[in-house]
C-alpha cells in the first residue's frame, strides 16, 4: 500500500490576545489509496484543524509546523498558487454545512463546472455536461433541472450530495469530509452514508471521514484515530478500535454512546469535560478525567506505542486484548 | 381516565403561512401539529421522536401553551390549559418547565448563574428571603453538578455542559411535577450528553417527575423513555411501550428510522439491513391526502392515498397508524 497523504509531526496554533494556543500538538497520521480513515474527537480536539492545515485553509492567526505531504509535494510549504492547483483537483474536501458551503447566488451547474474550467481546462459546455453527468452519480433526482437551480432550491440531502459530487469532479486523490452527516437526519444521513459507501467502493481514492459520530465510523472507516486535545491518543484498525480499545479516552467514548441495539441501565460517563486548550493539564492531558490515573500520569506524557496489527495508543497502562 | 395528570387530546396547532397575493394576502394553514393525543403519568418519560419539521417542539410548546392551540385539549390535573386566562396559565405553569436545546442561547447573558436560576423563586415564591433564595439556588446548583462557588459567574464563563445544568436547575428550583426536555443533549459532546441525561434520570427518580422528552436520538429515547411517540408530519405513525417500540416496530417508518441508526459496532453497522427512504420530506404546507407518510413509504397503496389511517392497537402497549402494519 502506498500512502497518498503523509502527515508528520503536525503542530497547528493559533496567536490569540491571551497568547498562543495549540489546537493540534505534534500528531503523525497517513492514508492509503482506496483506504478510509476515520477521525473521531469531540468538539475542540483539533480533529478538523488538522485538515484544515493540509488544505491551507487555516484562519490568518493559525500557523502550521511540521510536514503535510500529498504524494511527496509538502503542502505547508507550497504557495497559495500551488495549492490553488491542487485542491478540488488532488484534494478535495466536503464540509459539513452543505449550505454555507455552497455558493448562494450561483446555479449548481454552474458551480460544479467551475470545478473543471478552473482545473482541465474544458469549455462551459462539456462542464456543464460532466456536471450533469456527476450528479446523476451521485443519485440526484431530475438532475438536468437541478443544474438551473440555487442551492437554496434543494433540500438538505441534496445539497450534500451537490457537494458530494463538487468533490468528486475531479476524481481527487484525497477525499476529506468533515462531519458529512452531521447537519442531516437520521433517515437522509443513511442515504448520504450509503453512497459514501459506494464512492469508497468505486473510486481509488482515500477517504478522511472527521466525525464526532462512532456509529458513522463503523460504519465506513477501515482504520480509526482518535483525537483528543489536539493529539492523537489512538489509532488502529476499526475492528480493533471497537473491539478491543486500548486509550481509556477510547474506552469510555464507546462506553458512555448510548446504542439503539442494547438496552443499557446506566450510562457509564467520562467524569468532567474537555480540556482548555489555553491551559492544558500536565502530562497526559486526560488524566484529571482517568479512573486509571496513577502518578506519572500528572507528570509525564505518555508516547504513543505501536502494539500489535498497527495498533497504538498513548497511555502507560498496559493493554489487555479483549 | 379520572387520575389524570396530563392528557393532551386531539391537539392541533397551524400557523397560517402567506402564499401568495400581493394585495388581497392568502393563507394556508402549516399543520405543524395536527390531531395528536397521549397521556402521560407522574414519574414517566414519554420520547418524542421524529426528524425536523415533524412538530415534535412545536408539541412540546403547546403542551406548556407557549404557542397557542388551534385546536383540542391539554388537560393538566383535570384543567384544560388551553381554556385558561393569561393570569391562571401563569400559576398552572409552576409545576410544567422547560429546558431548552441550545444551552447557551436561553440563558440570559447578562444575568449571572444565580440570578437565572433564583429567578422561578422571585416569581412563584415572592415571599421568599434573600438568604432563603441564595440557599435553594445553591442547593439546587448542587444538586445538578454545579459548583455553588460559580453563582456569580455569566453564562459565557460556563461549557455547554454546564449552561445546560443550569438550565435544568432553573427548571427544578420549583420542583416541577413536568419538565418539557427540546432536544435537551443534542448541543453537547458526547461524554457530556451521557452526564446530562444520567442527570434528568436521577432527578425523575428523586422527585418522581414527568418528562416529555423530545430528541432525534433515537438511541437516548431509548435509554431515557418509557414510552416512545413517533411523529411525521405532525400526525403520531406510532405510540409504543419502550421495549415494544424497539423490539417490534409495526409502522414503515418507525422502521425505516430505526434501521437509519448507525450502531458503534462494526461488524454489525456493516452487515445489517437498512431500510432507506427515497426522497426528503414533503413540504407541511402541501401534506400528502390520506397518510401523509405515503409518498416515501414501500407498503403505500391506493387506499394509504384516499383514506387517513387512524391509531389502533397493535399489541401491549402498542399503538400504530398505518393500513398495512399486518402485512
Amino acid at each position: 500500500m502506498t500512502s497518498v497523504l503523509e502527515i508528520d509531526g503536525l503542530t497547528v496554533s493559533f496567536s490569540t490576545p491571551d497568547g498562543d494556543v495549540s489546537a493540534v500538538s505534534d500528531i503523525s497520521l497517513s492514508v492509503d489509496a482506496g483506504e478510509c480513515l476515520g477521525l473521531v474527537g469531540e468538539s475542540g480536539s483539533g480533529k478538523s484543524q488538522t485538515f484544515m492545515a493540509a488544505l491551507g485553509l487555516l484562519a490568518d492567526n493559525g500557523t502550521a509546523t511540521g510536514e503535510i505531504r500529498l504524494d511527496g509535494i509538502d503542502l505547508l510549504s507550497a504557495s497559495e498558487k500551488k495549492l490553488n492547483t491542487l485542491r478540488g483537483e488532488r484534494i478535495a474536501m466536503i464540509f459539513q454545512d452543505p449550505m454555507t458551503s455552497l455558493t448562494p447566488h450561483m446555479k449548481i451547474g454552474r458551480q460544479l463546472s467551475e470545478v473543471l474550467i478552473e482545473h482541465q481546462n474544458v469549455d462551459t459546455k462539456t462542464g456543464w455536461a460532466r456536471a450533469l453527468d456527476m450528479l446523476n452519480r451521485v443519485h440526484i433526482p431530475a438532475a438536468e433541472r437541478r443544474l438551473d437551480m440555487y442551492p437554496h432550491e434543494l433540500s438538505g440531502g441534496l445539497r450534500q450530495r451537490v457537494m458530494i459530487a463538487m468533490a468528486l469532479m475531479c476524481e481527487p486523490e484525497v477525499i476529506v469530509a468533515d462531519e458529512p452527516t452531521t447537519a442531516l437526519d437520521v433517515t437522509v444521513q443513511a442515504q448520504i452514508l450509503d453512497l459514501l459507501t459506494e464512492v469508497k467502493d468505486n473510486l481509488d481514492a482515500a477517504i478522511v471521514l472527521i466525525t464526532h459520530d462512532l456509529g458513522v465510523v463503523a460504519g465506513l472507516a477501515d482504520r480509526v484515530a482518535v483525537m483528543y486535545a489536539g493529539r492523537i491518543v489512538e489509532q488502529g484498525t476499526v475492528g480493533d478500535i471497537f473491539a478491543s480499545p486500548a486509550h481509556p479516552y477510547t474506552q469510555g467514548l464507546l462506553a458512555c454512546t448510548p446504542r439503539l441495539d442494547v438496552e443499557t441501565e446506566e450510562l457509564i460517563t467520562i467524569l468532567g469535560q474537555p480540556p482548555n486548550l489555553q491551559n492544558l493539564p500536565s502530562g497526559c492531558s486526560f488524566h484529571p478525567r482517568c479512573t486509571y490515573v496513577v502518578e506519572q500520569c500528572k507528570s509525564e506524557r505518555p508516547a504513543l506505542e505501536v502494539m500489535n496489527n498497527g495498533h497504538i495508543k498513548a497511555c502507560f497502562r498496559p493493554h489487555v486484548e479483549a | 381516565m379520572s387520575d389524570a395528570f396530563l392528557q393532551v387530546r386531539d391537539l392541533k396547532v397551524h400557523f397560517p403561512i402567506r402564499t401568495g397575493g400581493i394585495l388581497i394576502g392568502r393563507y394556508t394553514p402549516l399543520k405543524a401539529v395536527d390531531g395528536v393525543s397521549f397521556d402521560l403519568n407522574p414519574g414517566e418519560t414519554l420520547g418524542v421522536v421524529g426528524e425536523s419539521g415533524c412538530g415534535k417542539s412545536t408539541l412540546g410548546r403547546a403542551v406548556l401553551q407557549l404557542i397557542g392551540a388551534t385546536d383540542g385539549a391539554v388537560s393538566w390535573l383535570g384543567t384544560d390549559l388551553t381554556s385558561l386566562n393569561k393570569k391562571e396559565l401563569i400559576a398552572a405553569r409552576e409545576n410544567l418547565q422547560i429546558v431548552f436545546q441550545d444551552p447557551l442561547a436561553s440563558l440570559d447573558p447578562r444575568m449571572t448563574a444565580g440570578d437565572i436560576i433564583a429567578e422561578p423563586l422571585l416569581n412563584y415564591r415572592s415571599t421568599m428571603s434573600k438568604a432563603e433564595r441564595r440557599m435553594m439556588v445553591e442547593g439546587i446548583m448542587e444538586r445538578v453538578g454545579l459548583l455553588p462557588r460559580m453563582i456569580n459567574r455569566y453564562p459565557h464563563e460556563f461549557s455547554g455542559g454546564q449552561c445546560q445544568r443550569i438550565g435544568i436547575a432553573r427548571a427544578m428550583i420549583l420542583r416541577p411535577k413536568l419538565v418539557i426536555c427540546d432536544e435537551p443533549v443534542s448541543a453537547l459532546d458526547v461524554s457530556i450528553q451521557a452526564q446530562v441525561v444520567n442527570l434528568l434520570m436521577d432527578l425523575q427518580r428523586d422527585f418522581g417527575l414527568a418528562l416529555l422528552f423530545i430528541s432525534h436520538d433515537l438511541a437516548i429515547v431509548r435509554h431515557i423513555s418509557h414510552r416512545v411517540l413517533v411523529l411525521y408530519l405532525g400526525r403520531v405513525m406510532e405510540l409504543a411501550d419502550k421495549a415494544a417500540l424497539y423490539a417490534t416496530p409495526r409502522h414503515p417508518y418507525t422502521q425505516a428510522l430505526l434501521s437509519a441508526v448507525p450502531i458503534p459496532d462494526p461488524t454489525q453497522e456493516r452487515n445489517k439491513d437498512r431500510i432507506l427512504l427515497t426522497g426528503d420530506l414533503p413540504s407541511p404546507l402541501n401534506p400528502p391526502t390520506g397518510c401523509v407518510f405515503r409518498t416515501r413509504c414501500g407498503k403505500a397503496t391506493d387506499l394509504c392515498a384516499s383514506q387517513t389511517p387512524k391509531l389502533e392497537r397493535a399489541g401491549d402497549g402498542q399503538e400504530v397508524a398505518c393500513h398495512h402494519w399486518k402485512d
